[in-house]
């Protein structure tokens, strides 16, 4: 039994991604021209982009059910394709300072992409979990792709150990959550109106799963290895990708099975609360820069927890209080990624051969030095610190408002502590730049020059930081439409 | 007039313009960069006096509003307006921020540049906050301005400045984040951020979800931010640190505006939308602005430093203000704002003097200087007409403020204005013994001897300075008239003007003209200040 057409353009943007993976493979021993490799790769990840509004022309569910093409499905295709095609701008510059291999890398980069395409539109939870490992077995790779640096297969061993654990955790919960209501499918699972313990457990399981893959406390401690083992392009990739489209499938279990709201309000306060504590007081005493952002990120999946939390318990009452939560998840994702890439691009950059130069005293008097550097860094900065003017602002301004709807003013207090000691940090490393005086030896170097590519990414997160900032409305109105689940 | 339907837009976006066009010209090109970014501010004051035009003596409410749509959902408006109260601090913002380039001319030598762009951006976000009428709009200029001011303490300022800038930071987003969750709330029982659809709202009362509980707490949201900026004891701490460390231009702006724009806060937003809490909360911040006014003279007494005195007494006159601002009183309400004008200017000035000093000396410790009236005598001149307004001298501006706020305060509770008077005493008190060890008595250091006196431009920008002194302490009616209505407005909302009132004059605030009928109706609040005040 063949697929309809209609089928296979539902799922076009995974099919060009995969196809593109496979072709930089074939290529590999043809070729070894890196513009060439990184023109195919970001060829292919901006063509499966913009499959994606093919697959959203073609609405609806498809493979009988198992994957679901709606507004929101495109939308995270949208942004993951969005941060494969940044990612591997920035990653070209990089593989060549570190004299790795480009087909490969591209490839598994796209692999992990179609991956988390899988998981945005899965309607079907063994879907989800093929979307799940394809993502993770890349990441994994990803992780360890430096290879004679030690960090870098420390970074590897840890994500794999844990994901895999995580993944069993994933993979338990959808056998519970069989057993317990006879089928994986979320749309017959969202006609189901009783609740069982056994449901409950596999979906708690569930949530531990996924918990994992998005840092959210108290599964969270191999984050700031991995993320400062990874060679830092695919920490860049770890920060955006894999996180928005775990979030995204935790926002489609969440939104269409109902017993997947009634209790669950309290497991998200107390994750979300967890998670923004922990990251933050985590971040305080860090002086490497790339622990520091990750701590920063496991703070930042706190806020969209709290946002979660809203989302479940206003689904309790009325429909259209829900609708801005998700949006509120959806755009803090987006204003997320951009500034994430952006920031990681720079520590990349910056790092030098060896990714050396990554401690907080290494960023000393960056504004002297590189001026539009480390304004743009303050920029992605100020954006996760949450104030006006960027992206990073209204995404912290619909979560609070969220939250305030669904009445949960002390959730929104304690997001407001821990923006508070969100600052410090954020605002040290731009103290830094600003008001410190570069090291000798750093003022004696010539200042490095960033290739085009890496200015082009730098470019794009900027620009789309400024202009989410001041005018959110054209996201807004793509996330709020009424049909965002295809109902 | 194509643009002038356009004209706060103008004012809040023309340094804008200016800083980016200051970044377009060369780096080391400082005597053009300062020239420009001074040409800039001066255009801006001019534009911003034609507010006085805009608002025209006797109109009540919101003039000159724009409104544009800006974000759907929810629903965000650019919605800009401009009262008697909001008017005047706008003028005071473009005039210190000229008077603030004109004074960095020569202490500021590395970044130039960025120093002047960021002056501007400040201005942009401080200008921002007093002519948006959106509560969105408003947070948002309210956050713009710290990173500006940020950097100009920590770039730019002495030695502890990082640790200054980050205090500062850190205070101030405390208290808007927690503004921020207030307007969120205000906004999910209103459905709207628009201020003047939000005070209607409210003022038809019977709002579901607004219980006297949540309007506390409400009102504390926002009362904590503004707080915080005043600074009201006990969350002053800050204050000294930031002062002392930003440049000089720096503790111009924080103290001549940046401190009014918590006071703004409270008459804008605090009293007119939460009448009820404000009412059970006045008793207490009543008595933590008469400890700060206490507190803070007696701190300034016994500080070594110049610049942390003068530090500690904004905390002291920013403590009458808050007083006057919780009398609900007409009187006391136009006193406040008065003295939030005249703080600024006089406050402001004294920065620069002390900023002068400096200079000169390098150093704000009282003990180096000594006799410095003998080698600068000019200088001494203005120090003392400065100190002299600063305490409250009949004829001068600070005189108006704390005279006005008192007798407001007094009709209306004696006890706490007997207790802030002491204030008075105390000002006269720090003011003129720093004064005596600076600049009388023996010369004690070698190097005093030789110190220059004002040169050109120090007296340019003291000059003018004593001339706004000056005319703010004779003319003082030219403020209170387009105050007057309104204050009126805001006392009105806190304390509704009803028959009861009209029995018990001498309880409350006699109402203006427009709110009685012309027969019965007791002297309005405006002639009775102007008649004290020219029967002095």
């Amino acid at each position: 039994m063949f697929p309809s057409t209609a089928d296979l353009y539902r799922v076009l943007p995974e099919l060009v991604w995969c196809v593109f993976g496979i072709l930089l493979m074939l290529l590999q021993p043809f070729t070894r021209n890196r513009h060439f490799l990184s023109a195919v790769a970001a060829g292919g990840a901006l063509l499966g982009t913009f499959a994606s509004y093919v697959a959203a022309e073609n609405a609806g569910s498809g493979f009988f059910n198992l994957v679901q093409i709606d507004a929101f499905s495109q939308f995270f295709h949208l942004l993951v394709g969005g941060v494969a095609f940044l990612v591997i701008l920035t990653a070209g510059p990089y593989l060549h300072r570190e004299r790795l291999e480009f087909a490969e890398f591209y490839a598994l980069l796209l692999f992990a992409t179609a991956g988390m395409g899988v998981l945005a539109s899965a309607q079907e939870l063994i879907t989800a979990f093929i979307g799940l490992e394809m993502s993770s077995i890349s990441s994994y790779i990803l992780a360890g792709y430096r290879r004679d640096a030690l960090k870098s297969s420390e970074s590897a061993m840890k994500y794999f150990l844990l994901g895999s654990f995580a993944t069993a955790f994933f993979l338990y919960g959808i056998a519970l959550v069989y057993g317990a209501t006879g089928t994986t499918n979320l749309s017959k699972m969202g006609s189901l109106n009783e609740s069982s313990t056994l449901l409950e457990l596999g979906l708690a399981l569930i949530l531990i799963g996924l918990g994992f893959k998005v840092a959210a406390a108290p599964f969270q401690i191999w984050t700031p290895d991995v993320y400062e083992g990874a060679p830092t392009p695919v920490t860049a990739l770890f920060s955006a990708g894999p996180k928005a489209a775990a979030f995204a499938l935790l926002l489609r279990i969440f939104a269409t099975v109902p017993a997947a709201t009634h209790f669950w309000f309290w497991a998200f306060w107390i994750l979300a609360a967890l998670t923004m504590f922990l990251g933050n007081l985590g971040a305080l005493v860090q002086t490497n820069v790339k622990r520091l952002l990750a701590y920063s990120s496991i703070a930042h999946a706190g806020y969209i927890l709290v946002a979660f939390a809203a989302v479940t318990f206003m689904k309790n009452d009325l429909k259209e209080g829900a609708g801005a939560a998700y949006a509120a998840v959806l755009f803090y994702l987006l204003s997320y990624a951009l500034v994430k890439i952006g920031a990681f691009t720079i520590v990349s950059q910056l790092g030098g051969a060896g990714e050396k130069h990554l401690s907080l005293d290494d960023y000393a008097g960056l504004a002297q030095r590189q001026p539009f550097v480390a304004a743009a860094l303050s920029l992605y900065l100020l954006s996760l610190l949450g104030l006006p003017v960027t992206a990073g602002f209204f995404g912290k301004f619909y979560i609070f408002k969220a939250a305030v709807n669904s009445h949960l003013i002390w959730l929104a207090v304690l997001m407001a502590v821990n923006s508070i000691i969100g600052a410090y940090y954020y605002l040290r490393l731009i103290v830094v730049m600003y008001m410190r005086d570069p090291s000798a030896e750093a003022a004696a170097e010539a200042p490095a020059r960033f290739p085009l590519t890496v200015n082009l990414v730098l470019f794009i997160t900027c620009v789309g930081t400024v202009l989410f900032g001041l005018f959110p409305n054209s996201v807004l109105n793509f996330i709020l439409q009424p049909t965002l689940f295809g109902h | 007039m194509p643009l002038g339907g356009h004209l706060l837009t103008i004012l809040i976006f023309f340094p804008a313009a200016g800083a980016l066009a200051l970044l377009l010209l060369r780096a080391d090109d400082h005597k053009w960069i300062r020239g420009f970014a001074f040409g800039i501010s001066l255009v801006e004051f001019v534009l911003s006096l034609g507010l006085l035009w805009q608002a025209p003596v006797g109109t009540a409410g919101y003039q000159r509003e724009e409104f544009a749509r800006w974000i759907g959902n929810p629903p965000i408006n650019y919605h800009l307006g401009v009262d008697g109260i909001s008017l005047f601090l706008v003028i005071l913002t473009t005039f210190l921020t000229a008077i603030s380039i004109l004074a960095s001319w020569k202490n500021i030598e590395h970044r130039v540049k960025e120093f002047f762009v960021m002056l501007l951006m400040l201005e942009v976000g401080v200008v921002g906050v007093f002519l948006s009428l959106d509560l969105f709009l408003f947070f948002l200029f309210w956050e713009v301005m710290l990173i500006p001011m940020a950097f100009l303490i920590g770039i730019w300022g002495h030695e502890r400045r990082i640790y200054a800038a980050v205090k500062f930071v850190l205070f101030t987003m405390a208290g808007s984040i927690l503004m921020l969750v207030g307007i969120l709330w205000l906004y999910n029982v209103t459905d709207t951020f628009d201020l003047p659809a939000i005070q209607g709202i409210l003022q038809h009362g019977g709002v579901p979800g607004l219980t006297p509980g949540v309007e506390m707490l409400l009102f504390l949201s926002f009362f904590v931010a503004f707080a915080i900026k005043v600074p009201l004891f006990p969350l002053h701490t800050w204050l000294p640190d930031a002062h002392v460390e930003a440049p000089t231009a720096g503790s111009v702006m924080l103290a001549g505006v940046l401190l009014k724009m918590g006071t703004y806060g409270m008459m804008r937003f605090c009293l007119p939308l939460f009448p009820e809490a404000s009412k059970r909360a006045a008793p207490y911040v009543a008595t933590l602005a008469i400890i700060g006014i206490i507190y803070g003279a007696l701190v300034s007494m016994v500080q070594p430093n110049l610049k942390k005195l003068v530090a500690y007494s904004s905390v002291s006159h920013l403590g009458f203000v808050v007083l006057g601002i919780f009398a609900f009183h007409n009187i006391s309400m136009q006193g406040a704002v008065y003295q939030m004008l005249a703080h600024g200017v006089s406050t402001g000035a004294l920065f620069l003097l002390v900023g002068m000093l400096h200079d000169r000396r390098h150093t704000f410790e009282i003990a180096e200087y000594g006799g410095l009236s003998t080698p600068m005598p000019h200088f001494a001149a203005f120090f003392l007409f400065v100190a002299l307004s600063s305490m409250g001298l009949p004829m001068l501006n600070g005189f108006v403020g704390e005279y006005l706020i008192l007798l407001g305060t007094y009709q209306a509770h004696w006890q706490w204005a007997s207790w802030a008077a002491l204030g008075v005493i105390l000002s006269a008190c720090y003011l003129l013994w720093s004064y005596q060890r600076v600049f009388f008595g023996d010369i004690t250091h070698e190097k005093n001897r030789t110190l220059p006196d004002a040169s050109a431009r120090e007296r340019w920008i003291l000059g003018t300075m004593a001339v706004v002194i000056l005319w703010m302490g004779i003319s003082s009616a030219f403020i209170t008239h387009r105050t007057a209505d309104a204050s009126q407005i805001i006392i009105d909302r806190v304390q509704p003007p009803g028959p009861a009132e009209a029995a018990t004059p001498l309880q409350h605030a006699p109402r203006a003209a427009t709110t009685h009928a012309a027969t019965t109706r007791a002297p309005s609040a405006k002639e009775i200040s102007l008649e004290r005040l020219g029967s002095r």
